[in-house]
């Protein structure tokens, strides 16, 4: 547990020192879904109507944007391999930097969201829902990243890789996150957050563990 | 011995030259039987009264969609068999099924859009079944764009046998929210309970198709696994003439 929080604070230490993915993050959040506005018209109701949808899928994009350095620089300088020889199972060395990652890319999104939903005309009223979906639903984005990080290490063109095996992987996310936050579908949207839920109860032991399967194939 | 003993006999790739040598033959002529017979088939095949010819574009596409999901299986399970014995020629199938697999779902799309054309009015719908296949066109696209973006080929196979696995745990997961999110494909109708609801005249010539179908990939994934051995004791021995005149 102690080598756990000591990882876990040496990347966020490292994230804000060298201040860039955390807040690349975000910045591209805001301006790639204030493009949409550009093209898809000013009309409130169209924007309104979309919203969710827009700030969902721009969660997922800059979810993307740090991945390719997650493991990277690490093993570039040799620390992974430290870590993989450390009493820390490789799968928790896992799990810390996937957390790393959601508290530096993730964590700042639920900020920017409600402020990206009001400018693109969404009811002030539906911004918790959409706030508790994001919330529920970015963790496992991180999770996910992490397997595709861990399996594109060393490879050629990594970040445009990494896009490629991800993306598809998060589809049942982005359905369900939008579902969640939707105030125009029916009921409560309990349903949907429930399996929000569920998908990150399944990612939070599986993806660790298939991303260190992976980052054992590197280390070879 | 048991389980082990009968892997590692597999296992030995001069033994899948010999017997595939032998076996190759055989299996081309009763796969180019089948499909002789499924065209025949199809064609014989009454047209359809509400879909009219273009039910035929049927004989292709709903094997085609079978054979999509069947390579993605033997994928995964390739994968798995390589992962956990290192077994070589498993990692051989599970290479050269993918590119198998990706042109199969992608025969699955192109007839599927050549038959919605007519009778939907609609190139492309965003309906629950045929994203999912896209999908997983993507996900085999993926699956070769891992295998081959390392310098080292050993790495891209066990990142890519990975990423199958990853990928097979991940398809009934979106299968179940794409069908969940939309809905307007017809539902199953030659696998389910109560007997297929397809009339025997369409169903033979689609069953004959679907036998030709598997026959077929299995032809070309051992074609494909005999050129791949050839072409890797071809690097060796260029490796070792090149070693042995430096």
């Amino acid at each position: 547990m102690v080598s756990f929080k000591a990882l876990l604070l040496r990347d966020l230490r490292l994230a804000f020192r060298q201040g860039g993915d955390g807040a690349m993050a975000v910045i591209f959040f805001v301006l790639a879904a204030l493009l949409f506005p550009f093209g898809l018209g000013p009309e409130p109701e169209a924007l309104a109507r979309d919203a969710v949808g827009i700030v969902w899928v721009m969660a997922l994009l800059a979810s993307l944007l740090a991945l390719d350095r997650l493991f990277q620089g690490d093993w570039e300088d040799g620390s992974l391999d430290l870590m993989a020889l450390s009493p820390l199972p490789l799968e928790l060395v896992v799990l810390a930097k996937a957390l790393g990652h959601w508290l530096v890319s993730g964590l700042p999104l639920l900020i920017a969201a409600p402020i990206v939903a009001s400018m693109l005309q969404f009811d002030a009223s539906g911004l918790p829902r959409l706030v508790a979906a994001l919330a529920l639903g970015t963790p496992t984005l991180s999770l996910l990243g992490a397997v595709g990080a861990a399996l594109t290490l060393g490879a050629r063109r990594a970040a445009v890789l990494v896009s490629l095996l991800v993306l598809p992987l998060e589809i049942p996310l982005l359905i369900f996150g939008v579902a969640a936050a939707d105030p125009a579908a029916t009921g409560d949207g309990s349903t949907q957050f429930m399996v929000l839920g569920a998908l990150l109860a399944l990612a939070l032991p599986l993806c660790p563990w298939a991303a260190a399967a992976a980052l054992r194939q590197a280390l070879d | 011995m048991g389980l082990r003993g009968s892997m590692h006999r597999f296992a030995n790739p001069a033994r899948f030259m010999r017997v595939s040598q032998i076996v190759l033959p055989w299996l081309a002529t009763v796969t180019v039987l089948f499909l002789a017979a499924g065209l025949v088939l199809s064609f014989l095949a009454p047209p359809d009264y509400q879909q009219g010819e273009s039910v035929r574009i049927m004989f292709v596409h709903v094997p085609a969609a079978w054979m999509a999901m069947c390579a993605y299986t033997s994928l995964a399970l390739a994968s798995a068999a390589a992962l956990i014995w290192r077994h070589p020629l498993a990692e051989i199938a599970a290479e050269e099924t993918a590119p198998l697999g990706a042109t199969f779902t992608g025969l699955c799309l192109v007839s599927g859009s050549l038959w919605g054309q007519p009778m939907w009015g609609t190139w492309w719908a965003w309906d629950a079944r045929m994203t999912s296949v896209l999908v997983l066109f993507f996900l085999y696209l993926g699956y070769m764009a891992l295998l081959n973006a390392f310098d080292d080929p050993t790495r891209g196979r066990r990142a890519a046998a990975i990423l199958a696995l990853v990928g097979f745990v991940n398809v009934p997961i979106i299968k179940f929210s794409v069908e969940w999110w939309n809905t307007l494909h017809q539902p199953a109708s030659v696998l389910r309970m109560g007997g297929p609801t397809i009339d025997p005249s369409i169903l033979w010539p689609l069953l004959v198709m679907a036998v030709a179908f598997t026959l077929l990939f299995v032809t070309l994934l051992v074609i494909r696994m005999r050129a791949a051995l050839i072409e890797r004791k071809i690097r060796v021995l260029d490796a070792a003439a090149s070693g042995a005149l430096g």
